[in-house]
């Protein structure tokens, strides 16, 4: 156990329960989730679909509310810390603004939340630069790829500095190479911002890659089966996945979701 | 350039000269029972080349043949004065200026209503069924109705034709403006809402925007029915100008040469107006950074 001294909490959930109504009956979409996210920790949740990694993520953002049960974010409710601007999401799909080239599009939370224009145009300068899409400025959203196209969105989530990143399957429609690339990127500027980050992912060797803490979950009801603390080395080249702690740490990540697998 | 002559020019041609055809045919074989009748009426012989020369050459034919229309056009186009009352160009513009003006009014009333559906959940549930009504009861009823209304309080000429353009066009608007304005991705909303953004920054920022393409789409049908409803407006203003105006004074006097130019001529101006539209269109996309 990690001395609770040094340690700051970011995320608190204390027996968190989620039930979806819809037409063909209640779904339990989160059961008693407890979890403790550090500041500083790269958190990944993992787990098949329907274990709730996605709407936990959504929880914490205050794009749904939960059933039943305490969060706080930043020791504030959700809705605090949403007005507080204390978080970046990253979506799924890019979600950029097609109309609008990859400079305006990262500009984008900056000019909502009243920041002056030098200082957007500084903001959007430094973190083009630090997600590599320098050059790219005036292009529009079609007129790059989609790993590219991700990296803009992941600039956009970090241009107002937020302490949180909040990131649901940001590379899960990348092909593998690209992924990888941008895996180490992530893992760079991870340690160079010292965000907290939250990563929801399909990937068992992403989720081991990136990770200080893996929230291994499972479906129906949607609950936490395990949580693997990573002692891997904070310094990671692609090939510590073939290290035999990596490996380790990935099997217990897979009999976590077997046996999740099996009970049902 | 020979590509585009081959794709564009080739196939417009062929399809031209296929109507140039069947019209042609058809002009003799409508007006040929009349100068049938008075061939034998003036006992002369004739063959089939006189009587398609002649049926060709009615002042009142049933059916005009193309090059009268284009004759009849030429001289009240090019050969008369603009200013003149009998000048094609004069009409077109009387009918052009009350299109634009209705166009106008109906796009502006049309946007104000949807903003009004979208961000409004009374409205959306309150208005949207007048809207469709108001579209169910006839034009031609309506607009003579609201000539003769419009002309008690003191207002004639330009603006009740301009509203009955309006009339028309805020429809197409309307309709196409709510698809739009409610069309970003849900994922765009939720992105907006993590931000913390106002309603009036997630409507410039996001719904509005997302609504461009859609705007224009309904813009091209809105200002085709603007330029019926204006003609349809001028009616029963007693035909004193305008081609709604030629239309009539023409099937008065069974003038059927000078309704085909008029005919001809309102359509030439909505596709003119439809491409105008199109061209706009294409310009914002361009700034926009949409084209592809």
């Amino acid at each position: 156990m990690k001395q609770a001294v040094s340690s700051k909490s970011v995320i608190s959930a204390k027996k968190l329960n989620l039930i979806f109504k819809t037409n063909d009956g209640a779904v339990h979409a989160l059961k008693d989730i407890d979890l403790e996210v550090e500041e500083g920790d790269f958190v990944s949740f993992i787990g098949p679909s329907g274990c709730g990694k996605t709407t936990f993520l959504r929880v914490v953002a205050e794009l749904e509310k939960p059933s039943d049960g305490e969060i706080t974010v930043n020791g504030k409710t959700p809705k605090i810390a949403r007005k507080d601007r204390d978080y970046g999401y990253v979506f799924q799909a890019p979600a950029l603004l097609q109309w609008r080239s990859i400079s305006q599009n990262i500009s984008l939370p900056l000019e909502i939340m009243g920041y002056s224009k030098n200082e957007q145009k500084e903001r959007v300068e430094k973190n083009i630069d630090l997600v590599g899409l320098s050059g790219f400025e005036k292009k529009f959203p079609w007129q790059l790829s989609g790993g590219m196209q991700q990296r803009a969105s992941i600039a956009r989530a970090l241009a107002f500095d937020a302490d949180l990143l909040l990131m649901d399957e940001p590379f899960g429609a990348l092909d593998e190479i690209v992924r990888d690339h941008l895996n180490e990127q992530l893992l760079e500027l991870w340690k160079k911002t010292k965000k907290t980050i939250c990563f929801v992912t399909h990937s068992i060797p992403e989720a081991v890659y990136l990770s200080t803490k893996i929230v291994v979950m499972s479906p129906r009801p949607g609950r936490i089966t395990d949580i693997i603390h990573s002692d891997l080395p904070l310094k990671r080249p692609l090939n510590i996945r073939e290290s035999q702690k990596f490996l380790e740490i990935a099997q217990r990540v897979r009999r976590g979701l077997r046996e999740s697998h099996l009970e049902n | 350039m020979l590509f585009a002559i081959k794709n564009k020019v080739i196939p417009v041609l062929a399809v031209v000269s296929a109507i140039g055809f069947i019209w042609y045919g058809f002009t003799i074989f409508l007006n040929s029972p009349w100068q049938i009748q008075n061939y034998e009426k003036s006992s002369v012989e004739w063959s089939f080349v006189d009587l398609a020369k002649d049926t060709m050459a009615h002042e009142r034919p049933i059916l005009p043949a193309p090059h009268q229309i284009l004759s009849e056009i030429w001289q009240t186009t090019v050969k008369k004065k603009v200013t003149s009352k009998r000048s094609l160009i004069y009409h077109s513009w009387v009918t052009l200026s009350s299109t634009l003006m209705g166009f106008f009014m109906g796009t502006l009333m049309g946007i104000t209503l949807a903003i009004f559906i979208v961000e409004n959940k009374a409205m959306d549930k309150s208005l949207m069924p007048w809207i469709i009504t108001s579209q169910t009861i006839p034009i031609l009823a309506i607009a003579p109705m609201i000539i003769v209304v419009l002309n008690a309080v003191g207002l004639s000429g330009l603006l009740p034709k301009a509203m009955i353009s309006a009339y028309l066009s805020f429809f197409p608007i309307t309709v196409g403006m709510v698809k739009g304005l409610r069309s970003p991705d849900p994922i765009l909303i939720d992105l907006m809402k993590t931000y913390s953004s106002s309603r009036t920054k997630l409507f410039f920022s996001l719904r509005l925007p997302s609504s461009v393409s859609f705007l224009f789409t309904s813009m091209k049908i809105a200002i085709a029915i603007s330029l019926v409803g204006a003609i349809v407006g001028e009616l029963p203003t007693g035909a004193v100008a305008g081609l709604g105006a030629r239309l009539l004074t023409g099937s008065y006097y069974g003038q059927t040469i000078q309704i085909w130019s008029a005919l001809i001529s309102a359509a030439t101006l909505a596709a003119l107006l439809v491409i105008s539209v199109n061209i706009i269109s294409q310009l914002t996309f361009k700034i926009m950074g949409m084209q592809r």
